[in-house]
């Protein structure tokens, strides 16, 4: 029989067991884990009969079938890959890379197509094939070498802290028990953060997007990523600044599915040109300001 | 076979979000029984302004979706200086959204008693709040039971947009967990088995209850 | 609150191919989970044996589930298993089965309220049962059924706005961006998107009243 006092107990013993869950339980420890091997990875390639230039994988011979180059960029971060609401234009510097390597693998920079990636996306879409590569901002590290591979180097950032005009926090150690900071879900900047402080409280969306619409909102007292895009950020809103030095290296790579070395080969050499006939420091001084290092 | 490793390793950590979506939940259920019975009586008040006030309110929050009015209040309300967490922004939002469909829901069942009752209880001398409270709102509680208990139903479901605006609750673990440890199927199961502990036996009950009320008439 | 530029004329037009996206979604789907709604429903109503019961169990895991978590579910963890859908086409999955298992109940609750009497007088009168099934329960359950299931549209309508999180182009995606320029424009812009969420729904269940009030 379903009595009133029944129903009653169940709720009360219901919330008792919710409030003695939600009070354990460490949300530093989710970074730590190295999980074991994830399902869902690709195995090893076994890519036989490779392509022309050294190396294997399919994506390279698909492409050039295809006539067009299909490229995961961010369409919510300034300076490397945003959305203009006017002309729905994606514009940036990784578009910009993107465009050049498109004309160098097609030889016309407009063979390409671009889709909406965030960090935690990007993985998944190049898995199913459904970008060629990824070209969003996305860190070199250990970790994602085993999911992906991963091109030269194409910029060097670092991570570091953005806050409002006028806040107290003037570097990473100012980041203590209480203070709230804002990330993106899957980046290495919440990693990083949680192993430079753990007892910060850690606020993760789902892109760049949200998490400064919510610094905007003052939900957080800052947002930490790599200091390329926090730069983008100071351009969009003057009353946001970005604060210390960087604390970690946050190194760039054109990500493509594992096993594609031929398509890696072809990009790293294109990458190479493009550093020596010029177009890369053309690009950088367009979005960044400055010459490359 | 999902890899239960997963759910091992990252114990601690879906039980707290399994934890903040049963307090969120019942801390919701509770607000919007309570503002939804306002509402409702609101609703159905002679009282020209307090009518205009219970039929914009459900009117206005019941067509449009859970996701807008979190959003506000998260993004919006520090604009007037107010800043709620994302978890009380979620329940909060919850409570308000749920409350329009519960106002209705009771609305219906007042509306289901007799007005004779009404007129006999104010005729004996009872003031309108004494008849609301011992006369009518328990009868039309048996109306009200089963689109209740779905709404109830609804709420748990919904509690997962919590997950969107960092409220720490199992939505919210669960899509951190899956993007750093790309074991996007396991860990979306072991969510969802996680979920179907509080729904099913919601679901159950509410079948139950339907039956034991559809008997007694 | 930057109600002038919040309202320029390409953040206007971005917000409404917003909603144009969400109508499109909405439109498919209630259609998809209309039919795959009743056809379920109706099977578990039928009690065929085999079907109905795996049915049963498909309609009851699908009704018990956060949509939020079937939509990443399509997109992010299907793959996984070898199903790739796009962005617009989980959003399309996600919601109709949601939906659809939503509608399968409605269904077959609403058959079910048609009295056994009728049914027993049909049979006895010397209708098949896919006859009388045709011609006296699916009507009037039908004329029944047109109140919960406007108002599982309106849901379904509402419920597009949580595939932002899979990057799908609608409203609130489209809103978020044109907030990302400036937080002033928050407010006019929320208001715009909840004016334009409430007059379609609101006119959904206008023509829900008049609908019903032909049938009946």
């Amino acid at each position: 029989m379903i009595s009133k006092k029944w129903v009653a107990s169940c709720f009360t013993f219901l919330l008792a067991i919710g409030f003695v869950l939600s009070g354990c339980g460490n949300t530093a420890q989710t970074g730590g884990g190295a999980a074991s091997a994830p399902a869902g990875s690709p195995a090893a390639s076994s890519a036989p009969s490779g392509t022309t230039a050294a190396g294997g994988g399919f994506a390279l011979d698909d492409i050039k079938k295809r006539g067009k180059l299909v490229v995961g960029v961010k369409y919510d971060t300034k300076l490397f890959g945003l959305k203009n609401p006017t002309g729905g234009e994606v514009e940036g510097f990784d578009v910009d890379m993107a465009k050049a390597l498109a004309k160098e693998i097609l030889g016309d920079e407009k063979k390409i197509e671009l889709k909406e990636v965030t960090s935690k996306t990007r993985i998944p879409m190049l898995e199913n094939k459904e970008i060629d590569m990824i070209i969003a901002t996305m860190t070199i590290t250990d970790e994602r070498k085993k999911q992906v591979e991963f091109s030269d180097v194409y910029f060097k950032a670092g991570q570091s802290l953005l806050v409002k005009k006028g806040s107290p926090i003037k570097g990473i150690a100012d980041i203590k028990k209480g203070t709230k900071v804002l990330a993106v879900k899957g980046s290495t900047s919440v990693i990083n953060i949680k192993a430079k402080s753990p007892d910060a409280t850690i606020l993760e969306f789902d892109n760049y997007q949200d998490a400064f619409s919510a610094l905007k909102a003052g939900q957080g007292d800052t947002l930490t990523t790599d200091n390329a895009i926090l730069y983008g950020m100071m351009a969009q809103d003057k009353n946001y600044e970005v604060v210390g030095e960087p604390f970690t290296d946050e190194p760039y790579g054109i990500a493509m599915k594992k096993g594609e070395t031929a398509l890696q080969s072809t990009v790293n050499e294109a990458l190479k040109k493009l550093q020596s006939n010029g177009e890369y420091k053309k690009i950088y001084e367009k979005w960044i300001g400055q010459s490359p290092s | 076979m999902p890899d239960f490793s997963i759910f091992t390793d990252y114990f601690p950590i879906y039980m707290k979000g399994f934890g903040n979506t049963i307090v969120a939940s019942i801390i919701a259920l509770i607000g919007s029984f309570v503002l939804g019975t306002i509402i409702a009586v609101f609703r159905i008040s002679s009282v020209k302004l307090l009518n205009w006030i219970g039929t914009a309110f459900v009117e206005f929050i019941r067509n449009i979706p859970l996701l807008l009015v979190v959003f506000v209040f998260f993004y919006g309300l520090p604009s007037v200086g107010v800043t709620l967490s994302g978890f009380v922004c979620g329940t909060v939002g919850l409570t308000v959204y749920t409350a329009s469909f519960i106002a209705e829901a009771i609305r219906a069942g007042i509306m289901s008693v007799p007005r004779g009752q009404t007129e006999a209880a104010q005729a004996t001398g009872l003031t309108y709040i004494q008849t609301m409270r011992y006369v009518v709102l328990p009868q039309a509680v048996k109306i009200v039971i089963p689109p209740l208990s779905n709404q109830f139903l609804n709420l748990v479901k919904n509690s997962s947009v919590l997950g969107v605006f960092a409220g720490f609750d199992l939505m919210y673990f669960g899509d951190q967990i899956a993007s750093e440890t790309y074991a996007t199927f396991d860990t979306y199961v072991i969510v969802a088995l996680l979920y179907l502990v509080l729904t099913l036996p919601l679901s159950y009950m509410a079948l139950r209850l339907e039956r034991k009320l559809a008997q007694t008439g | 609150m930057d109600i002038l530029h919040a309202f320029s004329p390409d953040n206007i037009r971005f917000i409404f191919e917003g909603f144009y996206m969400t109508l499109k979604v909405a439109l498919i789907s209630i259609v998809l989970s209309f039919v795959v709604g009743c056809i379920a429903g109706t099977i578990r109503y039928t009690r065929l044996p085999v079907i109905s019961p795996i049915l049963g169990v498909l309609v009851e895991l699908l009704r018990n589930l956060p949509l939020l978590l079937i939509i990443f579910f399509a997109r992010f963890a299907l793959p996984d298993v070898g199903i790739k859908l796009g962005v617009v086409n989980s959003a399309i999955v996600a919601l109709t089965l949601f939906e659809g298992a939503m509608i399968a109940e409605i269904v077959r609750s609403g058959l079910n309220s048609i009295d056994k009497g009728q049914i027993e007088a049909a049979r006895s009168s010397g209708l098949s049962y896919m006859q009388t099934l045709w011609h006296i329960v699916l009507p009037q359950g039908l004329r029944r059924m047109v109140p919960p299931l406007v108002s599982q549209f309106i849901s379904l309508l509402k419920d597009t706005s949580l595939a932002v999180v899979i990057s799908l182009g609608e409203l609130m995606h489209h809103a978020k961006i044109v907030i990302g320029q400036s937080y002033s424009y928050t407010i006019p812009i929320l208001l715009l998107v909840a004016v334009l969420y409430f007059l379609v729904n609101y006119a959904l269940s206008l023509a829900a009243r008049r609908l019903e009030t032909r049938l009946v």
